[in-house]
């Protein structure tokens, strides 16, 4: 069905559904590069004021990707909740927009409505939010999960501390992690991004982990960030395993470029919860995604990079995770140009993912060929502490020495907990104080002597 | 920038709060053990990540000198060809992979003359993301593949030098020429660490439209990543298998180390 908007004496026709979305979308480099961006300033706000007139009930009806081909379309309107969606099946996107940033909007109602917002009525919500609305809103988003901690409390931001190494080196990986860890990173997961895909590698890297948490009785989880099918083979033979990993997108065709369905990720799902791991929670899933993976895989069906993303998290929902974290700059400026559209896309990825009840975390990330820099990075690390992310990632001095591209630092989490006042997972916020690491205001203590985790590493402590 | 520019022997401010795990630093290249001011990076760290970024940058900047490239492959003694991408501009290339994976016009035209001359290898040489990367390598590297080539008897052909180009690029490359298989040098996207790195991209029967999995990539050459020399070994085994079982990609896998001598290639006499 067509859809139409008049801006003085200049009808703008929208062909269907999916074209208005794309039209509607804040302007970035991946959908110019699919050919399906507004073709002016003027067209892009028609195409803003013409989705706002549409009826939420809309996107129930009329699929962007087609049911028949697509298994995700299929999971998000066969596990639609109907009885949750009564409240707002009235509306249209620009009265939820308004509904949403209305006290109506406490986090009570938003939690119960979760399940009856789709992810493309997230996605069109969020077309004709500003990045102010982006962060009013996802700020009263609760999404708490649990495996040895707690994460995502109000007023706590957890890390990801990311140990890589060029080599997989295990004294390189734990020098990374002791040094994390002394600057009370650690919270949300240690994840290490191997380099080798071989077994072996990555049991000794799953083993070494386990050991450090174990030894030091620290209430976090680990993860080594493989393909799906590859942490169910190292659970099958008796490995260590604490979270199964998996990049996911949000169309069927896309997934299947991961070499994955969802049938394959309940698999790596009930293999995680057989070790029975967790202490405090069965949340074993951590997925990561991005804007642009699935133009990327040449599987977007004419739907822009936005929408597919949310589609993303509704593939994540399901399976109950730890952690989701969209890579939001990682992908390169052929899909998000510079600094700006970075900032439009962590805001928009992180509202639409807690509003659909995910846990979301931002891998806050740049690579050197996007016009972007560490001050863009500051700019939005910055507003998503303001938005409650639930997680971001701490790596070494800001420089992944594997991965060739800069996000967030030990360091730049301490300048958001004390600029925001942000505190960790409580667990591991008491753990770092036992081992006086931290005070009780949760600031770094003062040098004084060796710490008692650098006997991990005996040849190499000070 | 390597670890040895970090100066450590220098007084840091009293305001610095140093860590006490320095030695650990020793086993990582990552940037650990800082130390900090307050919350942030003391001034030198800032400003040693500051530096690094804008080295970075340049790499994905500088301007490709493909003449002065081709010239100092012609040194070697092969005869090279130059040519451009459909992508007019840096600007447009970033934006638009799927221009930089296509021959220009006059590109296509330059090949002509080589059409069908069937190479059992043919050899392109692409700025990508960093033309500092081929500035530095790509010269010392086909130095170090040219007794490879000698003594396996691989005819080459011109040496195609292309700007604003992609991987990609050497499919239509090859497949005009007919050739047997495709390498592309290519400046890979320059890390903090490792503006100048170049990758190795080798495909069978090359023909537009080949995708990634059908590739075999040699990454990280440069002066502290994988020598020249072992890179050069590497690829020559790579085709050799690739030219017997007459493909690449994920069903060949590199079992060249298998052939390492203490850690390191064979050596070759050169001009044999």
């Amino acid at each position: 069905m067509p859809y139409r908007h008049l801006i003085g004496p200049r009808a703008y026709v929208f062909a269907d559904l999916k074209e208005l979305m794309a039209k509607a979308t804040p302007i970035r480099s991946g959908d110019m590069l699919a050919g399906i961006a507004a073709g002016s300033a003027e067209e892009n706000v028609a195409a803003r004021m013409c989705l706002a007139e549409v009826p939420l009930a809309t996107f129930l009806s009329e699929a962007l990707v087609p049911y028949e081909i697509d298994e995700v379309t299929r999971l998000i309107v066969d596990t639609h909740d109907a009885a949750a969606f009564r409240p707002i099946s009235h509306m249209t996107v620009g009265d939820f927009r308004d509904f949403l940033l209305s006290d109506a909007a406490s986090p009570q109602a938003l939690a119960a409505l979760a399940p009856a917002i789709t992810p493309e009525m997230a996605a069109a919500v969020s077309k004709i939010m500003r990045n102010q609305d982006l962060i009013t809103v996802a700020r009263k988003c609760r999404v708490v999960t649990k495996f040895r901690n707690t994460i995502g409390l109000p007023g706590t931001m957890a890390v990801r501390l990311q140990p890589n190494h060029p080599t997989d080196d295990p004294a390189g990986i734990t020098a990374s992690i002791l040094d994390g860890l002394l600057y009370g990173c650690g919270d949300a997961v240690i994840g290490i991004n191997p380099a080798s895909d071989s077994v072996p590698v990555l049991s000794e890297l799953l083993k070494l982990t386990d050991d450090i948490i174990a030894r030091f009785d620290i209430p976090t989880q680990a993860c080594v960030l493989t393909h799906v099918t590859t942490s169910t083979e190292v659970i099958n033979r008796g490995v260590p395993v604490d979270l199964v990993f998996q990049s996911i997108a949000g169309t069927q065709a896309a997934n299947a470029s991961f070499g994955i369905d969802l049938a394959v990720l309940k698999e790596g799902r009930e293999a995680a919860l057989s070790l029975k791991r967790g202490t405090l929670g069965d949340n074993v899933m951590y997925f990561e995604t991005g804007q642009g993976s699935a133009l990327s895989a040449g599987a977007h069906h004419g739907v822009d990079q936005q929408t597919l993303e949310a589609r993303a998290y509704a593939v994540a929902r399901p399976f109950k995770p730890l952690l989701v974290n969209t890579v939001v700059g990682f992908i390169g400026p052929e899909y998000l140009y510079d600094g700006k559209q970075i900032i439009r896309a962590g805001l928009e990825d992180h509202f639409c993912g807690k509003l659909m009840g995910v846990p979301l975390g931002c891998d806050v990330c740049y690579t050197n060929h996007a016009e972007a820099d560490q001050d863009d990075m500051d700019t939005l690390m910055t507003l998503l502490g303001a938005a409650g992310v639930t997680y971001i990632m701490g790596i070494p001095g800001s420089d992944d020495v594997m991965l060739n591209y800069q996000s967030t630092s030990f360091h730049d989490q301490l300048y958001l907990r004390d600029v925001l006042g942000l505190k960790r997972a409580p667990e591991f916020e008491a753990w770092l104080q036992s081992m006086g690491i931290t005070g009780p205001d949760g600031r770094l203590k003062p040098p004084g002597g060796a710490n008692a985790l650098l006997a991990y590493a005996p040849g190499l402590a000070a | 920038m390597s670890r040895d520019a970090r100066p450590s022997g220098s007084p840091s401010s009293a305001y610095v709060i140093e860590d006490a795990w320095a030695k650990l630093a020793r086993a990582t290249p990552a940037r650990i053990a800082l130390g900090r001011a307050g919350t942030g990076l003391p001034t030198r760290e800032v400003l040693r990540f500051t530096l690094a970024h804008a080295q970075a940058r340049d790499a994905v900047h500088t301007v490709f000198e493909a003449e002065a490239t081709a010239a100092a492959i012609a040194s070697l003694g092969f005869e090279t060809l130059t040519v451009g991408s459909a992508a007019p501009s840096r600007e447009v290339y970033l934006r638009r992979p799927d221009l930089g994976r296509k021959l220009s016009q006059e590109g296509r035209a330059a090949l002509a003359s080589h059409a069908g001359s069937a190479p059992d290898l043919a050899l392109v040489v692409a700025d990508g993301l960093s033309s500092t990367a081929i500035h530095a390598q790509a010269a010392p590297f086909l130095a170090a593949l040219k007794p490879h080539l000698a003594k396996e008897g691989w005819r080459t052909g011109p040496v195609i030098i292309a700007s604003q180009s992609r991987v990609a690029l050497g499919d239509e490359v090859g497949e005009i020429l007919g050739a047997r298989a495709v390498v592309v040098l290519i400046g890979e996207r320059p890390g903090l660490s490792s503006p100048d790195s170049l990758g190795l991209y080798l495909t069978f029967a090359p023909k537009v439209g080949r995708s990634d999995a059908e590739r075999n990539c040699i990454s990280n050459v440069r002066g502290e990543g994988l020598s020249h020399d072992h890179a050069a070994f590497k690829l020559a085994w790579l085709l050799r298998e690739a030219l017997a079982r007459r493909l690449t990609g994920v069903n060949l896998k590199d079992e060249s180390d298998l052939l390492l001598v203490g850690g390191k290639p064979p050596a070759m006499e050169i001009g044999r």
